[in-house]
């Protein structure tokens, strides 16, 4: 049954991610062959479908046809249904209601309204299926599937497919109100041209149960099928894929902005195809689905009004365009041009397209899909998420490529050619002059965005306007003078102890309240400094309020480099007087002292003035807090902000004005990105500017420089930071982050939040609107009527760090002190005096648990409550990796919790192999929890089978979202040696796992690591946020074995400062939402929880554990055990006891022991046992899940904490008794192996190390082929593995995802064919060779032969490829050499060892964040240093000796293992080709190897900061 | 500029030291020298600017108890920003001129510096900052904007007195002080010695506070020269400083005989010579020419050792009974805490023998006169109940050659103060005048701070006490006048 929100969970927030895949007979011939391939791509891509705890109602699939008119034809002529000519009638494929009545009535809407629009309805034909192929869970759903004809009086063609829209609008309205239910009546397609069966199937399934679709008769000359993967616990029929006109692959992280901004344009819509008929088309989105559906029904208006599919497409998912990507005039002039037009649909897309002319393909301008093609000779093509998802006979193909980022390929079916890339967008580019109309139409204000004129701030005012606004010290001292002095964000870390911003007794401001949400699993987040050339802050004022006409005048636009308006800015714009940019500057001040009602007042007056002022002409609306009159207070400017895009977008306004702000409120980066994700097109911080100046002229700058240049950097910091916030949620143009409300509340009143952030999630309710005009009161106070005598300073402040005049924090001096003290001497009246402090929140409330009770119930004895032994095996230390903390301090918890029977966690930077040996005496150093995270630093084999627990870190809670980097000057070589790195290079983490781009991929890399170490259990941490439910049942669905929630206020690293604090949320709240959500679909008994996140005492163990987790991490307290004060300098490498630092004189300060860490969780479950007595547990299994124990403490009665509403949080589904937590394993389907077949065909090879050549076949559903033989050897025989060539696999066919995976040394993989993404991932050591087949007709080198990703993390080994490879090739690769004949974009990124060789061609990006090893590659056209990142490299010649020999003897290698004709090309004429090699060579591992001068060596660099 | 990320590990703590011994007992100025600018600015840098800063731990049992905001004056320091870092240091204790000479730092024992090395040597940073003020003209009269109606009597001027005179003042409130000796300061003028404070420290302060408006009455002794009905009649609330004036007697045989005396006369006497004031020649005590015995080890014991010997005595000698505390902290107060451990003053440098875990058993002397102390040494037991108490090593008897003995054994209560007796205030079991957590007495509108509640303790416990009664009575007046 599908499910409506309850507790937590809510449908909403699902996620799915696909297979997706075309077939057409480009010269348009039809057949049902071309049916019979759809459906077998379809098949093949059943791998990458997720099944829930049904196992065979898969997420759903389907197939979108050509209109098989003869099929069609022959069917109706046997019902009756006469049908007129091919084109000039439409068929509709209608899922109706079972019950009769209803579905009579649903029937007799079609039928009627069809007629009132002027079309004749021609007949019912009730579709055959067979419900029995189908799940059991598909089956109580199934609906009746009936085709319907019409046909038209005159239309045909575009006019046709045009009335065909509008009838089917109608009727889905009116049927509303009939069947509200998506469910029951949904219409798949309606249409003359297309048409498309799906339903919640998996893809076997589908022709199963269409009997259509096997009819010999039933033949089209293009099939689109997709295969959904959804994380969604109640999947769907209705949003089974292909919609309309598309199938996608990925995820739409932009679409509540989408929705926003297609709803404000509803008002405007004129178009003379449509005429009258434009009213009845509304709304363009359809209620309830999903961000593909949403994306269909943007394209379809699009399509109706009149542009060509293509063009729609890449209006709605466009390329990069900025200044750092090559392109030519004509067309960024395009791309211009439609920006001012319409935002970006932003996120990850792999999308198939048709609508029965084009059938076509386009990634977005990531390219985070893998999208492969292959072309016949016979002008057959497939396109799909894989290659190998159907056979040729290699000498019948003709062309094997992939789409790179942002780019479309499209059959045209009537002119019966295959359009690439450039062809199309040549075809787009000059399809108007759009370059001369952006040029000639653009508004240009005479000096913007020139440099900054140093500004004077009033001294005698700034006090009291710096409390008017709550400035701090803190915000001054911490946050601005980073930014002004170094233009970046500050860096902080040891996560956030102070109270949620609704429990804070200090005013707070109004962005405080919200939390940034970021991507985990189900989409990647960006790299926003190596990768910056695909993300734009670039923006327009005075968008066009209209999209279905083109017209050169759309182009009359300002265009804003980035979001923050300098004063000079604003004031060129408010005196622009120009036609049509009249600006209204009002006033967001309220009534000093007024309560909520004034306040509220206030808003409708400002909302109402705003609305006039935009019927009036008015297309610039200044929201002004400066220079209110004397007895106002500033309204809140996000308020004020949200209040007004809400009102004009629901008066369908918002796109016919620019609303900027001009505020004292705006000082830090996640204020300016709240206010631009609710609505504001630009800021101006006016306030902030001052206090910069002001700082830069009292020299209370840490970098002196002139304000002007300080105004400047502080100004850079923030779009910085404006980048980084929205690439943490994988968003890359802020024209789509606005208004994209990509945050969800914590401690807002949930009416208050319908009203103005509408659609922004508030799962415990909070303040209203009084509370927020108290707080606004009392910063009025603070600054009109401050205390006399009150020193003429900002208050501290406290958020970032314990301050005696700050905010109240969790950890004091006392409580560390306490802590200390009593795990030293094991003494549980210090340990109690300790609880005490943290857990009596009555007396310092910050946590929402604090805000919990237990629920009075008969207690049992303590002596019947399991032993302290049982319980401390549930605790795990946090992830901290050794090079993060000193070696010291990682073995001293290490050896600790394997006293303990814990479990320790290894953290991202590998182990030390020493570590693997027990010690004397017993102990281990080993820790049991290896840490995967993006970086994949030291993740070799061996470092794999060491582990009890394989964790993939999605996100750490302090910086969700976010890569991380590691200094050169803090590699040393311990480090260095244990990361496979070199000492001195700086170590750049990547912010996405680049083999966990969607669900599918998580399956993927946990299916991996298994194979890895079948032992091991695989653990995935994500962050909480909401949402995470949804996300963590997807991942159970992918099989892992523990789910790991951790809160937003943890964290021990590093990381910028607003991360820290403002990005993810609660753990209380990510871990109720996903026990709820795996609880109500079945899947917890699958999957253990884990919590973490400042857990301190024995209190927040039993609060998780009702909330439903089995285990329990601890970081931070344990490392203040072993002596952490809380410096909050962990990135400073200047921890003076010897815990977060690798400098050997300050370790030595390191008094940390296992025996204090062991007598912590002692202490902490000899609490845990007294309050399971008081709570009458006997295990801590009866405790799991049961938060119908908790209550919310009514005692407390602070005054912001009374609108806080639990009772979702404490919500306990319906569910058998074994069903709250983990009863059962996960089947990983290892079983299923290719491998096992190797195994058993090697014999004993392994064992006994003898020789062996093992041949097979492959094909695209073996995955991960290699890794498990390889775990056996890395078993037997360590790191070492066996001699060179004892093991060979020759394998032939199309190989899928992960070939040869963590293969150790010993083992050569020769595979003739293909293969997928991930080749060699984690390689440790193995030899891969890749050649096509013997009999392949076309030139290797030019055609794609390995997909995206090669080489991840590869650590040792080697690999020969014969043919180009796709995007992103030998990332993060730190030790293995490579040869390769071509590749795609961002080539070697963040590489750090080994060597690569590139026969031919690149993409751009070549070499971004490459700060070690070396790449040769051959450029033939002389424009390789235009496609080369340079920020952190050097391009040579080759000419050393040492060079010249490395690389020909590499070349001669790739020859003679792949035989390529290239290679041999090029060693033949090696004089001439040599010098057209170019060495590329990372700066930082130049001057590591000694190979930069001196002189060189000395020039001061900036290091790019992103950790 | 140095990079300060590594100021700690760098830069060794430095102290001013004192003044050389032999010229320093021959006159009665500041022992102590100060830091060069120079000095103060790289000693700044080696403040951490912790993420907890333990040294400022108001909220808690460790660090600065006036919450000082040490790093971030540190900070303005370390950048050469006297005038901010005086803004900051102002929004802390009332007076550190006071406390940037005589306070024991207990910022410094919680210093995390000093888990690593020495600690910041932060009481140095904060008078540096102080006297800059003054010199440089930044320590101006800062009257209230606006007056209050409201007037309140501050009876006794010493350290909380004069905090919370400061402190009410500034809020506005018309603040009258009573003192019943000639000059105000109480202890810090008639305790503390010139060696340690010179009076003219003092009274610069005074001056200041004067001329924002405090008005002092010296020489007034409540409850004989005014009433407290005359108070309750004129002011709308009552603050009594009066301190811990009943020292602990040590009552053994001999104790009646002539020249042992309570420390605290002693003190007062010479600080009132210096200062100019009359003593009466028969009341006189004084160390010169002769062995002085000083029972007790605190900081009173150590003054008295430092006036000793500026007098010209023979000998002197301090006894503790407790035991020698050890060299460096104990286990028993683990950093942050204030540790136990051996504390020597400038005082103990200038010539004095010490002796730990000695008991006085008696006095023995001639003609009335005392001539010697008959001691044990003691050795220290844990009772049942987990402390510790002294027993006798038998055997161990031994006599110390005496003409002048001074008791510093600590105090035991308020001294006798008639508006106390007269209104019958409610004592604590000490015998410390007790008190609400607004300050507030038994008698509505009479409140009291310091030693004379919170029993003898440090100066800058005082002004906090102050500061936290002028808040109290803020807040009572406050609810009065909203009844």
């Amino acid at each position: 049954m599908s499910q409506g929100p309850q507790g937590l969970y809510d449908p909403s927030y699902e996620h799915d991610a696909c297979g997706v895949g075309f077939v057409v007979n480009i010269d348009g011939k039809t057949s049902h062959a071309v049916i019979e391939r759809g459906i077998e791509v379809l098949r093949n891509l059943l791998h990458r479908g997720a099944t829930g705890a049904d196992a065979n109602t898969g997420d759903g699939a389907g197939i979108m046809v050509g209109m098989p008119d003869g099929f069609l034809r022959a069917e109706c002529g046997n019902a009756g249904i006469d049908l007129p000519a091919a084109g000039s009638y439409g068929a509709g494929m209608f899922f109706l209601p079972r019950d009769r009545e209803r579905r009579e009535t649903c029937m007799r809407t079609v039928v009627e309204t069809a007629g009132e629009e002027g079309l004749r309805f021609l007949g019912w034909r009730e579709v055959p299926v067979d419900g029995a192929v189908l799940g059991e869970r598909a089956r109580l759903e199934q609906p009746v599937v009936m085709q319907g004809f019409v046909a038209g009086v005159e239309p045909v063609g575009g006019a046709l497919e045009r009335k065909l829209y509008v009838v089917r609008k109608q009727i889905e309205r009116r049927a509303r109100s009939v069947v509200n239910n998506r469910e029951e009546f949904y219409i798949p397609s309606f249409s003359s041209r297309t048409i498309v069966y799906k339903g919640l199937m998996t893809a076997t399934q589908v022709s199963g149960f269409y009997a259509d679709l096997r009819d010999p008769g039933f033949e089209s000359a293009m099939a689109v099928v997709h295969q959904r993967y959804s994380t969604n616990t109640f999947p769907s029929w209705s949003l089974a894929q292909p919609f309309r006109y598309l199938a996608h692959n990925g995820e739409i992280n932009t679409l509540r902005g989408n929705l926003n901004w297609m709803a404000s344009r509803e008002r405007n819509l004129k178009s003379d195809l449509f005429g009258d008929d434009i009213g009845k088309i509304l709304p363009i989105i359809e209620e309830g689905g999903s961000d593909s559906a949403c994306l269909d029904n943007a394209l379809e208006l699009l399509e109706a009004g009149g542009r060509s599919i293509y063009l729609a497409m890449m209006m709605l998912v466009p390329q990069a365009w900025g200044a750092k990507y090559p392109m030519g005039p004509d067309l960024r002039g395009f791309f211009e041009y439609h920006a001012g037009l319409i935002e970006p649909w932003d996120g990850p897309a792999a999308v198939a397209f048709a609508d029965g002319r084009y059938v076509g393909a386009l990634l977005d301008r990531n390219g985070l899909r893998p999208a492969r093609y292959t072309v016949t000779k016979d002008n057959f093509m497939v396109f799909a998420s894989e290659a190998g998802v159907l056979d040729f006979e290699p000498s019948d193909v003709r062309e094997r490529g992939a789409l790179r980022p942002g780019q479309m390929i499209v059959v045209d079916l009537e002119e019966k050619r295959l359009l690439r890339d450039y062809e199309v967008k040549m075809r787009l580019a000059r399809r108007r002059p759009y370059r001369r109309w952006v040029e000639e139409n653009r508004i240009d204000v005479h000096g913007f965005f020139n440099a900054v004129s140093p500004v004077q701030p009033d001294r005698a005012t700034l006090l009291t306007r710096g409390r008017l606004f709550g400035y701090t010290r803190e915000d001054l001292r911490w946050i601005m003078d980073v930014m002004a002095s170094e233009g970046h964000e500050p860096v902080g870390s040891m996560g956030s102890d102070q109270p949620l911003a609704v429990l804070s007794e200090r005013p707070q401001l109004l962005y405080w309240y919200f939390k940034q949400m970021f991507a985990q699993v189900t989409n990647p987040a960006i790299d926003p400094i190596r990768e910056e050339l695909v993300m734009s802050l670039m923006t327009f004022l005075g968008s066009p309020d209209q999209i279905l006409n083109e017209v050169p005048q759309h182009a009359r636009l300002i265009k804003l480099r980035h979001p923050i308006l300098s004063n000079e800015d604003l004031e060129r714009i408010r005196n622009l007087r120009q036609e049509g940019f009249w600006a209204r500057t009002l006033p967001i001040g309220f009534r000093a002292g007024g309560d909520g009602a004034a306040m509220q007042a206030a808003l409708n007056n400002i909302c109402r003035l705003a609305e006039s002022a935009v019927t009036a002409g008015y297309r610039i609306v200044i929201l002004s807090d400066k220079d209110l009159p004397e007895g106002e207070a500033p309204i809140p400017a996000l308020l004020a902000v949200a209040a007004v895009n809400r009102r004009l977008i629901e008066k369908r306004l918002r796109t016919s004005v620019g609303l900027i702000l001009e505020t004292g409120e705006a000082r830090e980066v996640m204020h300016f990105a709240v206010l631009l994700g609710y609505g504001a097109s630009a800021v101006n911080p006016y306030l902030a500017f001052d206090m910069v100046a002001d700082m830069a002229l009292q020299k209370q700058l840490s970098v002196e420089q002139r304000v002007a240049k300080a105004i400047e950097h502080y100004v850079t910091a923030v779009c910085k930071g404006l980048l980084k916030t929205m690439s943490k949620m994988g968003i890359s143009t802020l024209r789509s982050y606005r208004s994209a409300q990509v945050f969800q509340a914590v401690g807002l009143d949930r009416t208050l939040v319908n009203r103005y952030f509408t659609g922004t999630s508030s799962p415990v309710g909070g303040i209203g609107l009084d509370e927020i005009a108290a707080e606004a009161n009392a910063r009025y106070r603070a600054a009109y009527e401050p205390p006399q005598g009150a020193p003429e300073l900002l208050p501290h402040g406290g958020q970032y760090r314990y301050s005696v005049d700050g905010e109240r924090h969790l950890w004091t001096p006392d409580t560390v002190r306490l802590l200390q003290w009593a795990t030293r001497t094991n003494n549980p009246d210090l340990y109690r005096q300790y609880a005490e402090l943290i857990n009596n929140q009555a007396r310092g409330l910050c946590t929402l648990r604090g805000l919990f009770r237990f629920k009075q119930v008969s207690p049992v004895p303590l002596e019947e409550v399991e032993p302290v032994e049982a319980i401390v095996k549930r605790f795990v230390t946090g992830a901290m990796s050794f090079g993060s903390i000193s070696r010291e301090a990682h073995e001293t918890l290490a050896v600790a919790m394997n006293r303990l029977g814990g479990m320790s966690n290894s953290g991202e930077g590998g182990e030390d192999a020493a570590r693997y040996e027990p010690l004397p005496g017993g102990d281990s150093r080993c820790s049991a929890i290896k840490q995967v995270a993006s970086g994949r630093f030291g993740v070799t084999a061996e470092y794999l089978i060491n582990a009890r627990d394989l964790q993939i870190k999605i996100a750490q809670g302090a910086k969700p979202g976010e890569g991380g980097q590691l200094p050169g000057h803090k590699v040393n070589a311990e480090i260095a040696r244990v990361r496979h790195s070199t000492p001195g290079v700086s170590l750049i983490s990547p912010p996405p796992h680049h083999d966990i781009y969607s669900i599918e991929d998580i399956a993927q890399l946990i299916y991996d690591l298994k194979n890895a170490n079948p032992a091991a259990r695989v653990s995935v941490k994500l962050v909480s946020e909401v949402g995470i439910g949804t996300v963590a049942a997807g991942v159970a669905k992918g099989h892992a074995d523990m789910i790991l929630v951790s809160g937003y206020d943890g964290g021990t690293g590093a990381s910028p400062l607003s991360s820290i604090k403002h990005a993810g949320a609660p753990w209380e709240l990510g871990l109720a939402e996903t026990q709820q959500t795996l609880v109500l679909n079945g899947l917890r008994s699958r999957v253990r929880l884990q919590a973490d996140g400042q857990l301190k005492t024995g209190r927040d163990v039993v609060v998780a554990a009702l909330l439903g987790a089995e285990e329990f991490g601890f970081a931070t307290a344990p490392l203040v055990v072993c002596g952490c004060v809380m410096m909050r300098k962990c990135h400073k490498n200047t921890c003076p006891v010897g815990v977060a630092t690798q400098d050997p004189e300050l370790r030595k300060k390191f008094t940390g022991k296992p025996e204090y860490v062991v007598n912590f969780f002692g202490m902490i479950a000899r609490e845990v046992r007294e309050i399971m007595a008081g709570l009458g547990f006997r295990t801590m299994d009866e405790m799991i899940g049961r938060s119908d124990l908790l209550e919310m403490n009514d005692a407390i009665g602070f005054w912001k904490a009374k609108g806080l509403d639990f009772s979702d949080v404490f919500h306990r589904p319906e569910a058998p008794p074994d069903a709250y937590r983990c009863t059962e394993k996960q089947d990983h389907g290892l079983g299923g192996a290719l491998d096992n077949d190797i195994i058993e065909a090697l014999g004993g090879a392994v064992e006994t190390g003898r020789k062996a050549v093992v041949k097979m076949p492959v094909r695209n559903v073996n995955r991960t082929v290699g890794t498990l033989v390889s775990s056996r050897i890395v078993r037997r025989y360590g790191a070492a593995g066996l001699p060179d060539g004892t093991i060979t696999l020759r394998l032939r066919g199309a190989a899928g995802q992960s070939f040869g995976a963590f293969c150790s040394r010993g083992m050569t993989l020769i595979l003739e064919g293909e293969a997928n993404d991930y080749l060699g991932k984690g390689l440790s050591g193995a030899r891969i060779v890749v050649k096509p087949y013997r009999a392949a007709g076309y030139e290797a080198s030019e055609n794609i032969i390995v997909g995206n990703v090669v080489l991840y993390g590869a650590t040792a080994g080697e690999v020969f490829i014969n043919g180009r490879a796709g995007e992103r090739f030998a990332i993060r690769n730190s030790g293995a050499d490579v040869v390769v004949e071509g590749v795609g974009d961002h080539g070697c990124e963040y590489m750090t060892g080994g060597r690569a060789v590139i026969l031919g061609a690149t993409g751009v990006n070549f070499g971004a964040g490459m700060s070690g090893g070396i790449a040769y590659v051959y450029d033939e056209t002389g424009q390789f240093d235009n496609n080369c990142n340079l920020d952190m490299l050097d391009l040579e010649l080759v000419d050393g000796e040492e060079d010249r020999g490395e690389l020909k003897a590499l070349i001669e290698k790739h020859a003679a293992l792949t035989g390529s004709r290239r290679a041999r090309q090029i060693l033949a004429n090696w004089d001439q080709c040599l010098p057209r090699f170019i060495k590329v060579f990372p700066m930082e591992y130049k001057r590591a190897l000694g190979r930069l001068s001196r002189e060189d060596a000395e020039t001061r660099r900036k290091a790019m900061v992103n950790d | 500029m140095r990079d300060r990320e590594n100021g700690f590990i760098e830069i060794d703590r430095r102290d001013p030291g004192y003044r050389p011994k032999d010229q320093r007992v021959r006159d009665c100025r500041a022992v102590e020298l100060r830091l060069t600018d120079g000095e103060l600015v790289e000693q700044s840098a080696r403040c951490m600017d912790c993420g907890i800063p333990f040294c400022q731990g108001a909220r808690s049992a460790v660090g600065c108890p006036v919450k000082n905001l040490i790093p971030e004056f540190n900070d303005q320091v370390y950048h050469d920003q006297w005038r901010q870092a005086l803004e900051l240091l102002l929004a802390g204790g009332c007076f550190p001129e006071f406390t940037g000479r005589i306070c024991p730092a207990p910022c410094e024992a919680s210093c995390v510096c000093g888990l690593y090395k020495a600690p910041v040597a932060i009481r140095q940073i904060e008078l540096a900052i102080i006297e800059k003020g003054f010199e440089r003209g930044y320590m101006q009269p800062r009257p209230p904007a606006k007056r209050r109606e409201e007037k309140i009597a501050i009876v006794g001027s010493g350290p909380a007195g004069l905090a919370a005179a400061h402190t009410l003042n500034r809020s506005g409130f018309r603040v009258t002080v009573y003192e019943n000796a000639a000059h105000p300061g109480g202890i810090l003028r008639y305790g503390v010695p010139d060696f340690k404070l010179e009076k003219w420290v003092i009274e610069r302060r005074i001056g200041l506070m004067e001329a924002e408006g405090i008005v002092f009455e010296t020489g007034v002794e409540v409850g004989a020269d005014i009433s407290y009905r005359f108070l309750k009649k004129r002011f709308d609330a009552i603050l009594l400083t009066g301190g811990a004036r009943r020292p602990r007697n040590l009552e053994v045989e001999g104790r009646e005989l002539e020249g042992i005396h309570f420390a605290m006369p002693f003190l007062t006497q010479h600080n009132m010579r210096i200062g100019g004031e009359a003593v009466k020649a028969e009341a006189a005590i004084l160390a010169g020419g002769k062995d002085v015995v000083v029972i007790g080890g605190g900081d009173t014991g150590s003054d008295c050792v430092g006036t000793s010997i500026r007098q010209g005595a023979r000998s002197v000698t301090q006894l503790e009974i407790l035991p020698e505390p050890p060299p460096l902290r104990s286990e028993e107060t683990p950093w942050p805490l204030w540790p136990d451990q051996r504390r020597d003053s400038s005082s103990h440098a200038e010539g004095c023998m010490r002796r730990w875990s000695v008991q006085t058993k008696a006095f023995r002397g001639t003609d009335g006169k005392v001539k010697e102390l008959c001691c044990t040494d003691v050795e220290w037991v844990a009772t049942k109940d987990g402390a510790k108490s002294p027993r006798e090593i038998e055997g161990s008897g031994f006599s110390v050659k005496a003409d002048l003995v001074l008791l510093s054994m600590g105090f035991a209560g308020p001294g006798r103060n008639r508006l106390v007796e007269e209104r019958g205030l409610a004592l604590d079991e000490r015998g410390f005048v007790r008190r609400d957590a607004d300050n507030m007495t038994s008698e509505p509108g009479v409140f009291v701070a310091g030693d004379m509640s919170r029993g003898a303790s440090l100066v800058v416990h005082a002004i906090q006490d102050g500061k936290q009664a002028a808040a109290g009575i803020g807040r009572y007046l406050a609810a009065r006048g909203d009844a």
